[in-house]
């Protein structure tokens, strides 16, 4: 970097240093180092010290301690974190689980036609998820005629308000959320199988292992890493979720019933002007999805040295 | 030989029970097009009085409300339509330059720091960026980027992910090509040009998917940066049809079908080298 602005001065020599071996890496890295800079590290430092501000227009900033913490304790914020916390656990348990499911099944090849089903599987992760949920939404609406409750009459049971309470609305989130990334988790997943030597199954089927200990002792093992990104990437995407639930409720959603951390966030910081109080939301989400995530981590053994 | 039969028979079975599980999945993945395009087809009066249905009724259906797209709030679908695409265009454009050049870097050069930038790149990826939104609306506001497109652009111009993506699939890449490059009288910068690039072609082909995704999706930063109607992308002018007046289902529909077909086009077209692009380029741990 001092090479670059050196450079800068003298064009001639300038010219000459860009190509210098020991400056071409940098040069290269050098579009994230500014990106950092001036993307992550200087708004994350301004949310630190906004959190702790009273903020009135662009030129009024006074602090005032720890209060916009302490008025966090409200009942709208408390719901915003379970909803937020609710959905994340489904979505870590569903969109590991299936996916996983469906890319074995689909790498076994014991299915006609995996290439088709790999390709058609992706094309949900295409759509808008502001366009999709339209059709959740209507197929899920309150009415008797909604497409969901005719069905449930069909079969004999009481039609559901679905997006009325917390956890019929959480099932619907979760299924739309399902139907949105499962495509994109798949190929995640295949990637991972596909590396996989054919040869470690081969072992295991001299030593007489059943399909599910294959699966146990050699698939799962040997595809830790994608599953640990694929967790890490769920937490994140749980906690901070917030386009699957405008999708389902837009904003002015009835008694908070799936409003999230960031769609609080939202209503606080944009709609109401509060960017104190919002800034002490946002980081109170950062150090909910690093502690949740670094949990997930130690448990998954990413920290354990390789034998 | 016995036990091979019934192995050989098992297995049928196997691959039927899977064949049809496949086929479930499949139809679980496209219902929900059933219903957008068949709903497109039918008066927005008769999706209040029946909810949405797979039911066609040659007598009502026809496309009056695809035509009606142009002329819904004097043609404001169609200035969505463009926000997006232009937005969409510049993202993943801007994103795999800069993506593949800080990736390739990474993995193919010693360098001092190396190892604390790859590591600032994952904590980024981990990072919720929402978080961010507050100072960065702040920062827009003074460089006045409010309401413009380049504005939307600016937090995606070197997306981690790309990075971390373009780094695993340039470490596939033998280093010897870059010595033959260099012995043919390359220039560092000439080596990616000119011998990477051509064989990060379906790394690229994979990001250009997953960014042009993003991007047709996103919803929470374009809303905040622009503001007025007629620079809204799709996502944001859809929910501005959706009102607790009465929704607009004539022009959800056809305007949901619309949304949907061009990247899905983009998708079959580019789909082989998307698949093995993406899956050669793994997550390797």
């Amino acid at each position: 970097m001092q090479n670059r602005s050196a450079g800068k001065t003298v064009k001639r020599r300038g010219i000459r240093s860009l190509s210098d071996p020991k400056v071409v890496p940098y040069v290269f890295v050098a579009p994230f180092i500014v990106f950092f800079l001036f993307v992550y590290m200087y708004p994350l430092i301004m949310t630190v010290i906004m959190s702790f501000q009273q903020i009135d227009g662009p030129n009024h900033h006074q602090f005032i301690g720890l209060k916009n913490y302490q008025k966090l304790n409200t009942r709208d914020f408390q719901m915003a974190l379970q909803t937020s916390g609710r959905y994340a656990l489904w979505d870590v348990i569903v969109l590991t689980i299936v996916p996983l499911l469906i890319a074995c099944i689909l790498h076994s090849g014991l299915a006609k036609g995996s290439g088709f089903f790999k390709s058609l599987f992706f094309i949900p992760s295409l759509t808008s998820i502001i366009v999709a949920g339209i059709v959740f939404r209507l197929a899920f609406g309150t009415l008797e005629t909604a497409t969901m409750n005719r069905l449930m009459t069909a079969m004999g049971f009481q039609p559901v308000k679905w997006l009325s309470y917390a956890g019929p609305g959480n099932f619907v989130l979760i299924l739309l959320t399902l139907w949105r990334w499962n495509g994109v988790n798949i190929v995640y997943y295949l990637s991972g199988l596909q590396s996989i030597p054919t040869d470690y199954y081969e072992a295991a089927q001299i030593d007489g292992a059943s399909a599910l200990q294959k699966f146990f002792h050699v698939t799962l093992p040997c595809i830790r890493p994608v599953l640990i990104y694929v967790i890490t990437i769920t937490v994140l995407g749980g906690f901070s979720m917030f386009t699957e639930s405008v999708a389902l409720w837009q904003q002015n959603n009835a008694g908070g019933v799936g409003r999230t951390i960031v769609g609080y966030m939202y209503m606080v910081g944009f709609k109401k002007n509060n960017l104190g109080l919002a800034s002490a939301v946002g980081l109170t989400l950062l150090v909910l999805v690093v502690a949740v995530n670094l949990v997930q981590l130690v448990l998954m053994g990413f920290f354990r040295k390789e034998e | 030989m016995a036990s091979n039969k019934i192995d050989r028979k098992k297995r049928t079975v196997l691959s039927v029970l899977a064949t049809a599980l496949m086929i479930l999945v499949a139809v679980f993945a496209m219902v929900p097009f059933a219903f957008m395009f068949m709903s497109s087809l039918k008066p927005g009066t008769e999706m209040m009085r029946y909810g949405l249905t797979l039911r066609f009724d040659p007598g009502i259906s026809s496309f009056d409300n695809y035509t009606a797209l142009n002329t819904y709030r004097d043609g404001v679908y169609w200035h969505w339509y463009k926000s997006s695409a232009i937005i969409m265009i510049m993202q993943t454009g801007i994103g795999l330059f800069f993506g593949s050049l800080v990736g390739y870097g990474l993995a193919m050069y010693q360098f001092k720091g190396r190892n604390l930038i790859f590591t600032l790149v994952l904590v980024v990826m981990m990072l919720p960026f929402e978080i961010l939104l507050l100072p960065m609306y702040q920062m827009m506001i003074r460089i006045k980027m409010m309401n413009t497109y380049f504005g939307v652009v600016i937090p995606y111009l070197v997306p981690p992910f790309m990075i971390f993506f373009f780094r695993q699939y340039c470490l596939g890449i033998p280093r010897e090509l870059m010595e033959a490059g260099r012995i043919d009288g390359c220039s560092d910068y000439g080596i990616f040009w000119r011998i990477m690039v051509p064989i990060l072609i379906p790394a690229f082909g994979a990001m250009t998917i997953l960014s042009c995704m993003n991007s047709w999706n996103n919803l929470l930063w374009p809303m905040i940066i622009l503001q007025s109607e007629t620079k809204h992308t799709i996502p944001i002018g859809m929910g501005t049809t959706i009102t607790p007046y009465g929704n607009a289902y004539d022009v959800l529909m056809p305007g949901a079908v619309m949304a949907v077909v061009p990247i899905v086009v983009i998708y079959l077209f580019a789909q082989k080298t998307f698949i093995t692009g993406l899956t050669a380029g793994s997550v390797k741990g």
